[in-house]
């Protein structure tokens, strides 16, 4: 894996030719009337999962959304793989901090979703690989939290992304389903698909990140490679919020 | 296909308004009294009717002065009520072909056992009235302008009190039909005036008795009026007509006088 | 007299009486129209103003809910003043028919559906707009996806809004005219008897449409008994 310094990428290497995964704008985010998102600027180069970290609040949720195109920007401009927000739609997936599940059996939530030309076997794969192969059959509000949150990450897989987007997937679920589901961005990583994903799990972001962007109050104070982030956080609102202290 | 039996299970038949509409085509609707209807002497009429004339007859009870308004807005074909000047002055107004004289029978004033104002045998009318409302007895009036209601204003009218004044005090207009009414003065052992049909039919009577009858203003007549096509050209003029020719000749006029409930005759004839 | 009624409502039953079955048949049929109709206008109402936005939204839904409360008696008042033969539509000859009384009620309980399949496809809305936003799920796509899930919570209330037209006398008696054999249903036969004095004839008449309210809000309770077995509401 191919490892570097978004920061000096950004200094060193103007002339790159491939194409950033994350290129944000100038973008401002406002809701009724109140200033949300102010002027994120952000270019990551790197493959696998870039995490979001921040306080409560800090608009970590609201900015994942932007990218989604969820939330349209008050302002700037948002590429993901060099491609506009329009053309990455289509390979873009989302999974929420909730799982929101059709009043459906397990198999009828992923055919739902179903891209066109997706065959039995796809699905049955992708059930196996959430391991809920077992309960294709249970309606699905009936699973556990853990076992809803597999399912709505199996749904978002089975549309093929190259781009994954998470919400705090894993906050409040059982250590089981977490571990199935980190190995599942890991294994979605090794296939070259780029995972961002919203986390408050300091562990978790150093199990699986390779790049950090920190949000404090709608801003980036920060934005460095996961080692550099941990071992000597530059802004005073990571240092803070690493050393568990509650930052306002 | 399937769609539609499962609909006919259910119960729901899109068709089913209209062919119950086709059906009105070969009847007329009669805009009545509650008075007829309570005491049952449609029920035992109209089929004959029907089978002698061949006509259906729809009848919609209300009080007599809702009946006329509901003729004069011309949903009906025939009125048949009783309120005399009521009927006359929709006569005049156009609305009606003629009045001709169908049947009568008589009002009397029901009351508790207990008789709380002493009145029970009497056989003059203004007189009990005068001391119900010295007594200031309950009095339950139907207060809805319908025929009863009129004839039993007219009866106050005649004596020096003015009921209104004590009305929700020891005078209690109910504002529903007779029935309603009666059932509210056995509740509340109030007199009432009622038509002796009614009364006489009437099932919940409680320890309630006639207290009153036989003075000659009590005289209750009932009128058949056809609808006139001038204001209403919907009126089924010939099966109206056909259905007051029957109720007036001798045929019509022997069924209602052989109208009986219990032994007694509850309408008297009186078109000739 | 409850013990009276009682008996004469088995009687009543048990006798295969067919004029009580004809006004029994009438009851459901006039009640069973009017909810079809009422389904079909009110459902796309309540669905279309739940998951669209446009200006005067909340006043829409106001004026909706405000209309769960209209006064049967209003109602029937309306609809006769509207089918007398001197009122706009009176050419059709449609007062005392079962047409009038079903027009009666399907203005009555058309809110009820509305309002009631209004909340279910808010809630619904509210939850899945944003996975439907992020799968890319079209209005087109998510409308059936919408009545499907809601199915239960919908059979609720359009069994609500049965209850309330079979069950409701004031408009019918009006645009009705509680006519023998024509118009005549289980509530103006109960004011009917009522009026006659024959309360337990009355009583045993309301047993009876009790009894069929009954068998409605058991299918109800089980619909509803076995949608939250499995979490389907």
């Amino acid at each position: 894996m191919h490892m570097f310094n978004p920061n000096l990428a950004m200094q060193n290497t103007p002339h790159i030719t491939v194409n950033p995964a994350i290129e944000v704008n100038g973008l401002h985010l406002a809701l009724s009337g109140e200033t949300l998102l102010k002027d994120i600027s952000v270019t990551s180069y790197t493959q696998g999962v870039t995490m979001v970290m921040g306080a409560n609040g800090a608009g970590k949720s609201l900015f994942l959304r932007c990218l989604h195109g969820l939330l349209n920007p008050t302002s700037g401009t948002i590429r993901l793989n060099g491609e506009s927000l329009t053309e990455s739609r289509s390979a873009q997936a989302m999974v929420f901090q909730k799982a929101t599940l059709l009043r459906r059996t397990v198999l009828q939530n992923l055919q739902f979703a179903a891209p066109a030309g997706t065959t039995m076997s796809d699905i049955r794969s992708v059930l196996e690989k959430v391991h809920l192969a077992a309960k294709e059959k249970n309606p699905a509000r009936m699973l556990s939290g853990g076992e809803q949150q597999r399912l709505a990450l199996a749904r978002a897989l089975l549309t093929r992304p190259r781009v994954l987007l998470l919400d705090e997937p894993t906050a409040s679920l059982d250590p089981a389903s977490v571990l199935i589901i980190e190995g599942l961005i890991n294994n979605a990583k090794l296939e070259g698909v780029k995972s961002i994903f919203v986390s408050h799990d300091i562990g978790q972001a150093k199990r699986l990140a390779s790049d950090i962007i920190f949000l404090h109050q709608g801003r980036i104070t920060e934005h460095t490679d996961a080692e550099t982030f941990f071992t000597s956080p530059q802004s005073k609102e990571a240092k803070a919020y690493l050393a568990g202290e509650i930052v306002l | 296909m399937k769609l539609k039996k499962t609909l006919q299970f259910l119960g729901i038949s899109i068709a089913l308004p209209l062919t119950s509409n086709l059906a009105i085509a070969e009847s007329i609707l009669v805009q009545s009294t509650t008075s007829t209807k309570n005491s049952g002497l449609y029920e035992y009429m109209l089929p004959i009717v029907e089978a002698d004339t061949g006509i259906t007859v729809n009848v919609v009870a209300v009080g007599t002065g809702q009946a006329i308004k509901n003729a004069e807005r011309c949903d009906g074909d025939v009125l048949l009520v009783h309120a005399k000047p009521s009927e006359e002055k929709f006569v005049q107004s156009g609305f009606g072909v003629s009045r001709s004289d169908l049947m009568y029978n008589d009002f009397v004033i029901v009351g508790p056992g207990s008789d709380p104002a002493g009145i029970h045998g009497s056989n003059n009318i203004s007189d009990s009235l005068q001391k119900i409302a010295e007594a200031q007895a309950l009095f339950a009036s139907r207060g809805d302008d319908s025929g009863t209601n009129k004839a039993e204003r007219r009866l106050w009218k005649a004596t020096s009190i003015d009921p209104k004044a004590a009305s929700g005090f020891w005078y209690r207009e109910t504002g529903s039909g007779m029935g309603a009414t009666l059932n509210a003065a056995v509740g509340m052992n109030a007199y009432a005036m009622t038509d002796r049909a009614t009364w006489t039919k009437f099932a919940n009577k409680g320890d309630f008795v006639i207290q009153v009858e036989g003075d000659k203003r009590l005289f209750n007549q009932y009128g058949v009026i056809l609808v006139n096509k001038d204001k209403c050209p919907s009126v089924k003029v010939e099966a109206g007509q056909k259905f007051i020719d029957w109720l007036l000749s001798d045929k019509g006029q022997n069924a209602i006088a052989s109208y009986k409930v219990n032994g007694d005759q509850l309408f008297f004839p009186n078109a000739h | 007299m409850l013990a009276d009624a009682f008996v004469e409502a088995f009687n009543l039953i048990t006798s295969g009486d067919p004029e009580l079955f004809k006004i029994l048949l009438l009851s459901v049929q006039v009640s069973m129209t009017a909810l079809f109709i009422s389904v079909l206008l009110g459902l796309p109402i309540g669905t279309v103003l739940a998951i669209s936005e446009f200006p005067g939204k909340r006043i829409c839904v106001t004026v909706l809910n405000s209309m769960l409360g209209l006064p049967p008696v209003v109602v029937g008042l309306l609809v006769y003043l509207m089918l007398s033969r001197s009122g706009p539509l009176g050419v059709l000859g449609l007062l005392y028919t079962p047409t009038a009384m079903v027009i009666a009620q399907v203005v009555l309980i058309t809110p009820i559906i509305a309002a009631l399949s209004f909340q279910v496809m808010d809630d619904l809305h509210r939850e899945y707009s944003e996975l439907f936003m992020s799968l890319r799920v079209n209005l087109a796509k998510a409308i059936p996806v919408y009545l499907w899930d809601a199915r239960y919570s919908l059979v609720t209330s359009v069994l609500a809004g049965f209850g309330r037209a079979i069950s409701e006398v004031g408009a019918v008696i009006i645009v009705g005219g509680n006519i023998d054999h024509l118009t005549r249903v289980m509530t103006t036969a109960i004011a009917l008897e009522t009026s006659k004095g024959e309360l337990s004839v009355a009583l045993a008449l309301g047993i009876i449409l009790l009894s069929l309210a009954l068998i409605v809000n058991a299918l109800v309770t089980s619909v509803r008994t076995f949608a939250l077995k499995n979490a389907y509401v």
